[in-house]
């Protein structure tokens, strides 16, 4: 198994996804540059977190742009599993592989804690090893993570339970209180409607080791070599 | 070249009369403008150390795990064998001032640029900021402009900013301070210094280009502000995080080849400062050519160009013959990377601009040969009155736990999760303790080890005793990081201080010196290098002496680190050391009664560092549940903390038996204590090993319930986990939130 993490000029979190699925899960992993067009033999692709560009214009903006965004594109018409975490999510918005567009948090500031979100969805490939409505305890640290999409769009998110992730309390209840930056619906990651491309705000890499103070961002690794290779983890 | 220098244009730089005599007989002949402007702002207090040179030659700088004492762009300690930790402590007070957003990130990227100049990878940040009273609107816009620069650029560069102190006083109202902290790693074979040699070898330009933003930031830096200051904001430079990421994962890539003979980055005083620091270390002398170097503007000067402080640019020196594929890694990260002069054998720094040199200096006239002044020094007027204490006269309030929640609640005490939650503190993944205890600990991957850092400094405490107040700092960042059940091993330090012009002023300066070398000394603390910012002074209103201590500590084992909130019901509560009930200068003096008096805590440095060694030993035998401090607030404030500041709250009962008066007894700030929590079982081992280290050991309660219950021989008090929480959360945000 191989996951390809993604290097983007202003890329932070590159490092920490590397070091979760090889290092933590004991899988295979190498960069990708920004500028190559070759994805061949990588069964995941990461798109991970951090200031892209420097996040000039918007978040996210400037990337689609690069050389592999073109590569990262057919490997998700074609099947492939594509994760976006944080910036990365805000890249497969900007690059319109998931719909939607991030606005900045609703208390104009960056925010950086752990959170909790709720499970919708379990036959995801990023999911599967996971309970409908299981809490996880994640981090996030954005600017611009307040989720909102046009009427329609978020009625045919919902429909399709395209919805994967929450903001939720330690115990799963959804409500505003619970929603750190004003997302729409308390939403923390969508999926595309195949369900092979997830965009989450949230870290998971930041939290694969107990060490770190949580393990549930593990769970999500897992699931997705369980579902390329049918071997747990 | 001759120019014709008037006493105005010496003026104008900065210089005295005297100053620029030297300089015409260094030279042998009058300077041109451009050299002026060049040995001006080497020879300015920010970049010379003229005032402070003779003090810090006091400070313990040596131990068998210091690998680089002062001197380099920062300290490096050992780890272990192959590992060490660079690190560094910058003020950036004065743009702070002016401008505070950009100020405060520019600090963030110098600092970040002095370790990964060293070859170290910055792992973290912290943050010492002091700002005037909250209730001044001016005050709050500096505030959020500050920690907005901070969260951005740190943020955005992906170093996490893992702690720090903020603290507030009024004499801060003109004159913030923004101490930034950064520790790197470092593989012990790969570290990098600001050292040219090889005549011949090129001398390669990299990093953003220049344009005229922070000419004579340095120089600003050398004097007292007027009322007028604020028309400095062009003087302020403008950070640029992404190309500083860039140029960061650049370097690091080169220096993975043994290419680069030496690395210098382009702080205060920009180019001037990196060629001269270079040549002067390696003993040669450095030609450039300023039209080769990549300029942002048309038309600017060589004056303008060597004294530019646009961010984000380094010079370095490669081997001959390997510039090519050093300028290939620069280009490959988007970067410029262009060679812009050489490496010769004459020691002088010499430049040229169309076709012309028009400067040449000694590099040593702009490094060892700068002036030193041994200042006057008078003892302050203000010392002998603010001394006297009568405790007999401070009455005894009749309500302890209002008491309790008016510290709890005050901005110095408060919750500072408004602050550190715009801080990405986590990015990186080491950060094994986050913000909110006594210590931060970062995990050294690959290893079982771990660092634990603390910032600290107590400046109403160096204010009424500058030798006592530098003594307890360095003993309190000690304590700090021992809690954690790290080792303190070294410090970096960022003095502050007002207009060392002014006898006083020296005075409380070199005590300071005096008491923090002292400490260092007994607890086997070297100070690896750091920075004295003098002139903060607004309308000739100085601020408290405040020499910030940066400890860095060593942890073993990652998974003994200890933490400061109580964990488990039915624990043990347990004090280490003496409550004494010493009220000079504490929290509850000036936020009770309104006094800023009397001396502060007395440190006994030999027992500090019996109980610093007892804690690590406590941590590594696993017989801990949580350790805190006793600091700001005392006692019965280190309690309240002790419940609230874990992710899962928890009360506590408490006996006191000491025959104080309650007050005292409450929120004395004697030093050397920590509040324990321990298993039940374990009570024997942790009495054992305290008396074995001659540390009073005592049971004051059991950890459990949701209220915080303290009494002592005359009474007690009671407060809910909830109304404890809330104060403590709002002390901060109610002036910063709407």
């Amino acid at each position: 198994m191989k996951f390809g993490v993604v290097v983007f000029p202003g890329s932070n979190c590159d490092h920490d996804c590397h070091w979760a699925v090889s290092h933590v899960l004991g899988q295979g992993a190498e960069y990708v540059w920004y500028q190559d067009r070759d994805l061949t033999g990588l069964d995941c692709i990461i798109l991970p977190g951090g200031f892209s560009y420097g996040d000039y214009l918007r978040a996210g903006a400037l990337v689609r742009f690069s050389p592999v965004m073109g590569a990262v594109r057919e490997f998700a018409e074609n099947g492939g599993l594509v994760i976006g975490i944080c910036n990365g999510f805000q890249i497969l918005l900007e690059a319109g592989l998931l719909p939607g567009a991030m606005m900045r948090n609703k208390n104009l500031r960056f925010i950086c804690e752990y959170i909790h979100i709720r499970v919708e969805r379990t036959d995801t490939p990023f999911t599967c090893l996971l309970k409908e409505g299981e809490v996880l305890k994640i981090p996030i640290a954005h600017m611009d993570g307040n989720y909102f999409a046009d009427e329609t769009t978020l009625a045919t998110l919902e429909a399709n339970g395209q919805v994967v992730f929450r903001y939720c309390s330690p115990r799963g209840e959804v409500a505003e209180e619970y929603n750190p930056n004003g997302s729409l619906e308390n939403i923390a990651g969508i999926c595309n409607s195949e369900g092979n491309v997830l965009g989450m705000m949230p870290h998971p890499e930041r939290c694969c080791e107990a060490l770190l103070g949580s393990e549930d961002g593990k769970k999500i690794f897992q699931s997705i070599v369980y579902h390329l290779s049918g071997v747990g983890v | 070249m001759q120019g014709s220098i008037t006493p105005q244009m010496i003026k104008d730089h900065n210089l005295t009369m005297e100053e620029y005599q030297r300089i015409v007989e260094i030279l042998g002949r009058e300077p041109n403008l451009t050299e002026l402007g060049i040995i001006s702002v080497m020879w300015s207090e920010h970049c010379s150390y003229k005032s402070s040179r003779v003090h810090l030659k006091k400070l313990p700088t040596r131990a068998p795990w210091v690998i680089q004492g002062p001197g380099e762009n920062a300290g490096v300690i050992a780890v272990d064998e192959t590992w060490a930790v660079a690190f560094k402590m910058e003020s950036h007070n004065h743009p702070s001032y002016i401008e505070p957003f950009q100020g405060a990130a520019t600090g963030v990227g110098g600092i970040l640029r002095d370790i990964f100049t060293m070859g170290a990878r910055p792992i973290a940040s912290l943050d010492s900021l002091r700002f005037g009273t909250l209730d001044k609107p001016r005050n709050r816009y500096i505030l959020e402009g500050v920690i907005s620069g901070i969260a951005w650029y740190g943020n955005c560069i992906g170093v996490p900013t893992v702690g720090g102190e903020v603290t507030f006083a009024s004499c801060y109202d003109g004159n913030p301070l923004v101490n930034v902290f950064n520790l790197g790693l470092v593989r012990q074979d790969k570290i990098f210094k600001a050292r040219a040699a090889g005549v011949g070898n090129p001398v390669i330009y990299v990093g953003s280009k220049t344009g005229r933003d922070g000419i004579h930031g340095a120089t600003m830096a050398s004097e007292e502000f007027s009322e007028d200051s604020e028309e400095k904001r062009p003087n302020v430079q403008v950070g640029d995080p992404f190309t500083e990421k860039l140029l960061m994962e650049a370097c690091l890539e080169a220096f993975q080849h043994d290419w680069i003979v030496g690395i210098q980055d382009m702080g205060a005083a920009g180019l001037t400062c990196s060629t001269s620091e270079m040549a002067s270390k390696g003993g040669v002398g450095i030609e450039i050519d300023l039209d080769k170097v990549p300029q942002r503007e048309e038309g600017m000067t060589a004056y303008e160009i060597m004294l530019s402080e646009s961010q984000e640019r380094m010079l370095l020196v490669a081997k001959k013959g390997t510039e090519s594929k050093v300028i290939e890694i620069f280009k490959k990260w988007g970067l410029d990377a262009v060679v812009i002069g050489q490496v010769t054998d004459d020691s002088l720094v010499r430049v040229w601009h169309k076709g012309e040199v028009v400067a040449e200096v000694p590099a040593l006239c702009l490094t060892e040969d700068t002036p030193v002044y041994d200042r006057p020094q008078e003892k302050p007027a203000y010392l002998d009155e603010v001394q006297t204490l009568e405790e007999k006269d401070i009455p005894a309030p009749p309500d302890m736990k209002k008491v309790l929640l008016k510290l709890l609640g005050h901005p110095n005490i408060a919750n500072k999760r408004w602050i550190y939650r715009q801080y990405d503190h986590m990015v990186r993944i080491n950060t094994v303790v986050l913000p909110g205890s006594d210590a931060a600990v970062i995990r050294i991957k690959g290893t079982d080890k771990a660092v634990a850092l603390s910032s600290d400094c107590n400046p109403r405490y160096c204010y009424l005793d500058p030798y006592l107040g530098a003594q307890q700092a360095v003993a309190e960042a000690a304590r700090n990081v021992a809690c954690s059940g790290a080792l303190p091993r070294a410090i970096t330090n960022c003095l502050n201080f007002g207009n060392p012009e002014k006898p006083p002023v020296m005075w409380t300066f070199a005590r300071t010196v005096e008491g923090m070398a002292e400490a260092c000394r007994v607890l086997e603390t070297p100070v690896t290098g750091g920075n004295v910012s003098f002139y903060n002074e607004t309308m000739g209103k100085g601020i408290y002496p405040t020499p910030t201590i940066g400890m860095v500590g060593i942890l073993d084992r990652v998974e003994d680190r200890v933490t400061q909130g109580f964990k488990s019901p039915g624990d043990q509560v347990a004090l280490l050391g003496e409550n004494r009930g010493h009220l000079g200068g504490t929290e509850y003096l000036e936020f009770i009664h309104g006094k800023v008096a009397g001396k502060p805590p007395a440190v006994d440095l030999e027992y500090e560092r019996r109980l610093h060694r007892l804690l690590v030993i406590l941590a590594r035998e696993g017989l801990l549940r949580s350790a805190h401090d006793i600091s700001h607030g005392g006692l019965a404030v280190t309690l309240a903390e002790c419940c609230i500041s874990d992710e899962t709250p928890v009360g506590a009962w408490v006996e006191l038996k000491d025959h104080i008066r309650p007050d005292a007894l409450l929120f004395g700030e004697d030093q050397g204590r920590v509040i324990l929590s321990l298993s039940p079982e374990n009570r024997g081992k942790v009495e054992v090993l305290a008396q074995k280290h001659r540390i009073p050991f005592q049971a004051l309660g059991t950890v459990g319930g949701d209220t915080l219950t303290i009494s002592w021989p005359q009474g007690k008090l009671e407060s809910t986990l909830k109304e404890l929480i809330e104060t403590w959360n709002r002390g901060l945000t109610q002036w910063l939130e709407k």
